[in-house]
């Protein structure tokens, strides 16, 4: 089976190394140790909540030397955020555009039904980029000011529903996530960073189809082994956890990885 | 990622010195916390979950979470799923002994259920609340008439502190009849839980010097690693108190635990049914642990925790 992983970090004290390119050959030796053949790889390292345009940058920059490090086995995704709507427009070119990377990482920097997303999601899209939005339901209204519910993300997704959006981490609280978004057709959910709750991965294909539903790890803050075995572990048949472990990812990055001239 | 102090372990007070050697794993094991008990990146990558012999899965429920259903909430699918993994003994409470208040009448269930799904297998550890009238009549039936080994506290569902009065009672009751004591630290994280229901985590605190004053005290920690770390584990880990790898994350967690514990501290729990099983199965591969190591993880303390 193929594995995919839709969500890593270099940041934290989990993953040793000294430079991005020692963080990122560990972290792929790592996945390789699990079965995980590619990495989805976003934000430097250190996790900075709402970056200026320098420092947006420089995280990018890491990733741009994890992506060098190991060409073969990790897809950068460039980090924009809509407090800086030029900078992160001026990132997406020079990242995605006219760089290796593939897709688009939005954070908790500003809410996503913010108008100030829109450019950005309109010119990710153009280039093919899919992008992922961090999203969590916490409980007692514990959220961030600026961190998306999949309330907001269904909000984003009904202004652009020629986007590939992805819901990370499904809302955290899962079954109220999934939820929110299971009548937005083209959507994705994923899986990753939160922990392995049985019947996480059962709802998500149950409501949403088993070709709407990611795996992703969250690595290396979360282990890979707790995340994995969403689906591994999970009540559904060989072939929805085929789509889940990689198969739905590849069909997603694939229109961007042929524009590149990417073979993967 | 930083690593604590090497300093050798000091015997808890109450405990012979062989045996706090031997729950520490370091009559034969490695005894000191370090990089030795890890073999270094770029090795054979043989995952532990590859190894032979025991897994004693010291964290498993039995009945129903209160808040949602699971696949193997039903005691003879959780049966199948651990014997498919290995898992030659597994020590379980009961859901139940969180919200409901005749913990006598849950833990009959829970032996009952254990003996009917596979007495071999299921090893019932009966829970108690020292608020609750005639705790002590009910801590003198788990033994006497279940034969527990083990009894299990919620300290946060049922709402004291483990500086309670009542508590230190317990705790010297339990390790004057030779019971392991099971501290659920966590049952869910506070992100998701239901608005009616809203647990904050046990606080281990006061554990240290109730270590240090109840002669033969042994406990263990479960769920404890999504909230304790640094000091105050290291502090828990030196009195000799037990832990599970339910809830531990991070890359490589084992490993870098291993970096702040000492190996014979560390046991197999999966949190089954709430958890999927695999998650902690998959933690003894992603972690590259000498045999011994692994073997000590697997199944060596939690049987030297009940020796």
């Amino acid at each position: 089976m193929r594995i995919w992983d839709f969500h890593c970090h270099m940041a934290g004290p989990a993953l040793p190394g000294a430079t991005p390119e020692e963080k990122a050959r560990h972290l792929v030796a790592v996945a390789g140790r699990m079965g995980i053949e590619r990495l989805c790889l976003y934000m430097g390292t250190r996790f900075l909540a709402d970056p200026t345009p320098e420092q947006l940058r420089e995280q990018n920059d890491e990733v741009l030397r994890a992506v060098a490090a190991c060409p073969d086995r990790i897809f950068g995704f460039v980090y924009l955020s809509p407090q800086h709507v030029e900078a992160s427009l001026a990132e997406l070119e020079r990242c995605v555009a006219n760089g290796p990377m593939v897709g688009v990482k939005l954070w908790i920097a500003g809410r996503c039904n913010a108008p100030e997303l829109d450019p950005l999601i309109h010119r990710a899209t153009e280039l093919k980029a899919v992008i992922i939005q961090h999203t969590w339901f916490k409980a007692g209204n514990g959220n961030q000011p600026g961190e998306s519910t999949p309330d907001d993300f269904a909000e984003l997704v009904g202004r652009h529903p020629e986007a590939t959006l992805v819901c990370g981490h499904s809302g955290g609280d899962w079954e109220l996530g999934i939820q929110a978004i299971r009548r937005l057709k083209n959507v994705h959910a994923e899986l990753a960073g939160t922990d392995p709750t049985a019947g996480f991965t059962e709802m998500a294909v149950r409501e949403l189809g088993a070709e709407r539903v990611l795996y992703g790890s969250d690595a290396a803050g979360r282990s890979f082994s707790s995340q994995l075995a969403k689906v591994m572990g999970a009540a559904i048949s060989e072939g929805e956890k085929e789509l889940v472990l990689g198969g739905n990812l590849r069909r997603l990055l694939k229109p961007i990885l042929e524009t590149k001239g990417i073979q993967a | 990622m930083m690593e604590r102090s090497h300093d050798p372990a000091p015997v808890a007070p109450g405990l012979s010195r062989r045996r706090f050697l031997r729950r520490t794993g370091a009559l034969s094991l490695v005894t000191a916390a370090g990089a030795s008990q890890v073999r270094p990146e770029g090795g054979e990558a043989k995952g532990a979950d590859a190894a032979g012999g025991s897994l004693v899965d010291t964290n498993v429920y039995l009945g129903r979470w209160p808040f949602r259903r699971t696949v193997l909430d039903q005691g003879e699918a959780l049966r199948e799923k651990l014997r498919a993994n290995g898992v030659t003994e597994a020590w379980a409470g009961h859901f139940d002994a969180l919200l409901h208040k005749d913990l006598r009448a849950v833990n009959d269930r829970l032996t009952e259920a254990c003996r009917a799904l596979d007495p071999a297998l299921f090893r019932p550890v009966g829970s108690l609340h020292p608020g609750l009238p005639d705790w002590r009549g009910e801590l003198d039936r788990c033994v006497e008439v279940h034969g527990m080994r083990a009894i299990r506290l919620h300290p946060n569902y049922h709402r004291y502190s483990l500086a309670d009065a009542g508590t230190e009672a317990l705790l010297a009751l339990a390790a004057e009849r030779g019971l392991l004591v099971q501290i659920a630290v966590v049952m869910e994280e506070e992100r998701t839980q239901h608005p009616l229901v809203s647990v904050p985590p046990t606080d281990p605190a006061p554990l240290p010097e109730q270590m240090g004053r109840i002669p033969g005290l042994r406990v263990q920690l479960l769920n404890a690693f999504r909230t304790l770390r640094g000091l105050p584990l290291a502090s828990l880990a030196r009195r000799g108190v037990a832990f599970e790898i339910a809830m531990l994350e991070g890359m490589e967690g084992i490993a870098s635990l291993l970096r702040e514990i000492p190996v014979g501290c560390l046991c197999f729990g999966s949190y089954a049914p709430n958890f999927y099983f695999e998650s902690a199965k998959l933690k003894l591969r992603e972690s590259v642990l000498d045999e011994t190591v692994s073997e000590a993880v697997r199944s060596g303390n939690a049987k030297a925790l009940l020796a």
